[in-house]
């Protein structure tokens, strides 16, 4: 109908009623037609692909705010690392690197599991699931040792700010890691029993995001507590 | 609804039955707004309480006040305040109104009452962690107030909780206050990281068909990039919050440096930097400051355009401002300390992105007046309360140029000067920017106008009031009299500079336009259940999708039934709508299409 469209008069004394040019072209705006917005739930063609698409969006944007939280200890180590002599790093416990067997390979099996709902085979998706919480567990575990090995040489948090940070980062890291777990279990629940608020899907696609990271963010933790000594 | 010309079916969720799914944990995004909004002026009652207490020591710091030494029999023994109730109360209104108003009220109550339905959603993307996100920011308020049950009493280093101050615990303060106040803080940094999350997504992923970003309702894109500050803000301070737990509890020297000495005992800390929590502090603080008042821009700019009958004048060039604003607010955190030992250079640096702030600032500015200007002005309550917004904006914003300069920071740190700046800008502004909200969206909320009248009456004297109270304040940080100090008593060039004389006359100001406020809480009660009803889904004539729902809302919002969104947010005045004005759901093709965004 653009075309059937006679320009408005320009209403004296109200300089805003003058129609201005269509951008990046002459003659007049074509009729307004409905776009799609982001569109979810609100009509798109599939609302549960929207869903898992809302939780995985989710997961990231939650990803950025840890990001922060460990962005800024991090500034604070550096800077601290500098001040005052008294730095001393901590060689870290062997069984680290366990804990980082454990992990990588924890997300190997949620990739597992992720990839089995997608061709919706239901038992393995909970075997898989099951085995990544057992790992992420014994990562605690593995981590506990850790400090335990720490605390057995006299280096406890307050020892000298190396050590602070050490406790500092890899606690949050498990605590984190803790919150993941949660994440697990209620995927692992949601297998068993289609939900109404969440489909299995968005469950488990997000979580595996977020344990992605998981992984993810101890590799760059340990390397950074082995290289900023 | 008349102008609906096209539904979407979506899913709907049964309404809650009982009384505390309804309205204690419930799960519904107006609901929680609601209880958010509750939170907040149940807080800034409280933080004017304790202004109030502020300004009484400051003028008479030898009365005795009977009530008091009733009250607070260790604080104010016999009525009078000693210096450390002065602080602590100076620390508390300045938490409890940054915190539980500045950040809830906004961007919490109103966004999450609003934002949905403009967007024409059903709900948030994800209903219960709102409501996890709510009731995590009610504990931290719980945990804050705490802070003034426990022995020793509330914390008494400032909001900004500036080391060693607040990370000694056995030398200074006695108490633990201070660590009742770092995990209210800690949980309201969750609460705030779980609500920027659910906004963020809500708003990129939830929006109604045809709602392209460049349509959005300003007020949206305010509370987008606000929920994006707080996000990448509130994990810097959590972080800075745990580092000071462990330093005040577990022995860790992160903030204390070495060979401190405090009442005659020397300190069992070495080798931390308070500065490191300055900077951290402060990565968090600048932000913290817009997204306080972003969502009061975007209200200002709504409320603007709906009552001048005009669309917003250069609607991309606010999108893009409140853009810019949001990321420059990342770079300037330096400004802050310019005092503290800061390299010329680096504060160099931090002054000229300071300064770069100016811009868009003065972009919005521009285009407030340039939608006013020509306008056909209805000069309705919550129209005063935004004309009044950007008066005290460009008020705050001009000592903002000056303290942003090194140089002239040097004479102005921590004076009245500093006070009055981030007071009118922080504080009032963004309380305009609730009020102008509050009676705008309440015949929305509840179905019923708020008494024209009071409110009239109420902007006048507050409006002149805050003016009164932090007008004078730069003159007096020009003397230079500094700020935090309970008694300011003979000293010389104060009293040359009439500075008793104006602080006087500013906490009288200050009582007057705190009773003041008690009239706009009697307006919200009385209005709720005595105001004029309103009858039309779209009392205001407005366009965004809101209006075109019944007051109040149904649940789900639009009952099943999203509209398709056809136009940009504000076409006003349009020369041949069937009237002025056409909302964001008309598909009306001859209605000429003008606005933002096409």
């Amino acid at each position: 109908m653009a075309t059937t469209l006679t320009p408005p008069p320009v209403v004296e004394g109200e300089q805003h009623a003058r129609p201005q040019p269509y951008r990046g072209g002459g003659g007049f705006p074509p009729p307004a037609r409905p776009r799609d917005g982001g569109g979810d739930g609100a009509g798109g063609p599939d609302p549960a692909a929207q869903a898992v698409f809302r939780y995985k969006l989710g997961a990231w944007v939650g990803i950025a705010g840890i990001v922060m939280i460990f962005a800024a200890f991090t500034s604070a180590m550096i800077v601290r690392s500098g001040l005052s002599g008294d730095w001393v790093g901590v060689d870290l416990p062997q069984i680290l690197w366990l804990s980082t067997a454990l992990l990588l390979t924890s997300s190997f099996t949620i990739e597992k599991a992720k990839r089995l709902l997608r061709t919706s085979a239901r038992e393995g998706v909970r075997l898989w699931l099951t085995a990544t919480l057992g790992l992420g567990a014994l990562f605690i575990v593995s981590q506990w040792l850790g400090w335990q090995a720490l605390a057995q040489r006299g280096i406890y948090l307050a020892s000298n700010p190396g050590s602070s940070f050490f406790y500092l980062l890899t606690a949050t890291h498990a605590v984190h890691i803790l919150g993941g777990m949660l994440a697990l279990c209620y995927a692992v629940i949601r297998v068993w029993q289609p939900g109404v608020w969440v489909t299995r899907q968005a469950a488990v696609e997000a979580t595996a995001i977020y344990w992605h990271f998981m992984d993810g963010l101890w590799v760059y933790l340990l390397l950074l507590l082995m290289f900023w000594r | 609804m008349t102008e609906v010309a096209e539904y979407v079916e979506v899913h709907r969720h049964p309404e809650p039955k009982s009384f505390i799914s309804k309205w204690i944990f419930s799960v519904d995004h107006k609901v929680i707004g609601i209880q958010y909004i509750l939170l907040a002026i149940v807080s800034v009652f409280i933080g004017m309480g304790l202004s109030l207490l502020v300004r009484l020591r400051l003028v008479w710091p030898e009365k005795s006040f009977a009530f008091l030494g009733d009250w607070f029999p260790i604080g104010a023994p016999d009525g009078v305040m000693t210096p450390e109730f002065y602080l602590a109360m100076l620390t508390m209104h300045g938490t409890v109104m940054v915190f539980m108003v500045l950040t809830t009220a906004p961007q919490g109550g109103f966004g999450n009452y609003i934002l949905p339905i403009q967007i024409g959603a059903a709900d948030m993307a994800f209903p219960r962690l709102n409501m996890l996100s709510f009731w995590t920011t009610f504990l931290s308020f719980c945990a804050l107030m705490m802070a003034f049950l426990v022995e020793g009493g509330a914390p008494i280093s400032g909001w900004t909780a500036y080391p060693p101050l607040s990370a000694l615990n056995a030398a200074a303060m006695e108490g633990t206050g201070q660590d009742w106040w770092i995990i209210s803080i800690a949980l309201f940094c969750i609460a705030s990281l779980l609500g920027a999350l659910n906004f963020i997504v809500t708003t990129l992923e939830l929006r109604a068909k045809g709602l392209t970003m460049m349509r959005l309702p300003l007020t949206v894109w305010t509370w987008f990039v606000t929920a994006i500050l707080g996000l990448l803000a509130f994990g810097v301070l959590l972080a800075a919050g745990v580092l000071l737990l462990l330093d005040r509890n577990l022995g860790t020297s992160f903030f204390i440096p070495g060979g401190l000495v405090v009442n005659d005992q020397l300190v069992n800390h070495s080798g931390g930097s308070p500065i490191l929590w300055q900077h951290l502090f402060w990565f968090f603080g600048h932000p913290e400051v817009y997204i306080a008042i972003l969502p009061g821009m975007g209200v200002t700019s709504h409320i603007l355009s709906t009552f001048a009958r005009k669309t917003v004048f250069g609607y991309k060039a606010m999108v893009y401002a409140v853009l810019a604003i949001g990321g420059l607010g990342f770079v300037v955190w330096g400004h802050h300390m310019f005092m503290s030992g800061m390299s010329p250079y680096s504060a160099f640096v931090f002054s000229v992105l300071t300064m770069c702030i100016g811009v868009p600032s003065a972009i919005k500015t521009f285009n407030w007046i340039g939608t006013l200007w020509g306008g056909k002005i209805r000069f309705t309550t919550p129209m005063l309360y935004a004309i009044g917004f950007v008066s005290l904006f460009v008020t705050g914003g001009i000592s903002g140029i000056f303290l942003g300069q090194p140089t002239v920071d040097l004479f102005f740190h921590d004076t009245y000067f500093v006070v009055a700046h981030f007071h009118l800008i922080m504080g009032v502004a963004a309380i305009f920017g609730m009020f102008s909200g509050l009676t705008f969206w309440f015949p929305k909320m509840f179905g019923r106008f708020m008494s024209e009248g009071m409110g009239k009456v109420h902007f006048w004297l507050t409006f002149i009031g805050v003016y009164a109270i932090f007008g004078p304040m730069h003159y007096l940080g020009m003397i230079p009299h500094p700020r935090r100090y309970a008694e300011m008593t003979g000293v010389d060039f104060l009293a040359a500079g009439g500075a008793y004389e104006i602080q006087h006359f500013i906490t009288i100001a200050a009582m007057i336009t705190i009773t003041v406020q008690f009239l706009f809480l009697f307006n919200v009660l009385w209005s709720l259940f005595k105001g004029k009803v309103c009858t039309e889904d779209n009392p205001w004539e407005a366009t965004t999708l809101e209006w075109a729902i019944p007051s109040p809302p149904p649940h789900d919002n639009f009952a099943g039934k999203i509209p398709t969104v056809y136009r940009g947010a504000y076409d006003f005045s349009l020369p041949n709508a069937k009237r002025d004005f056409a909302m964001q759901c008309n598909s009306d093709e001859m209605v000429f299409p003008r606005s933002s965004g096409d």
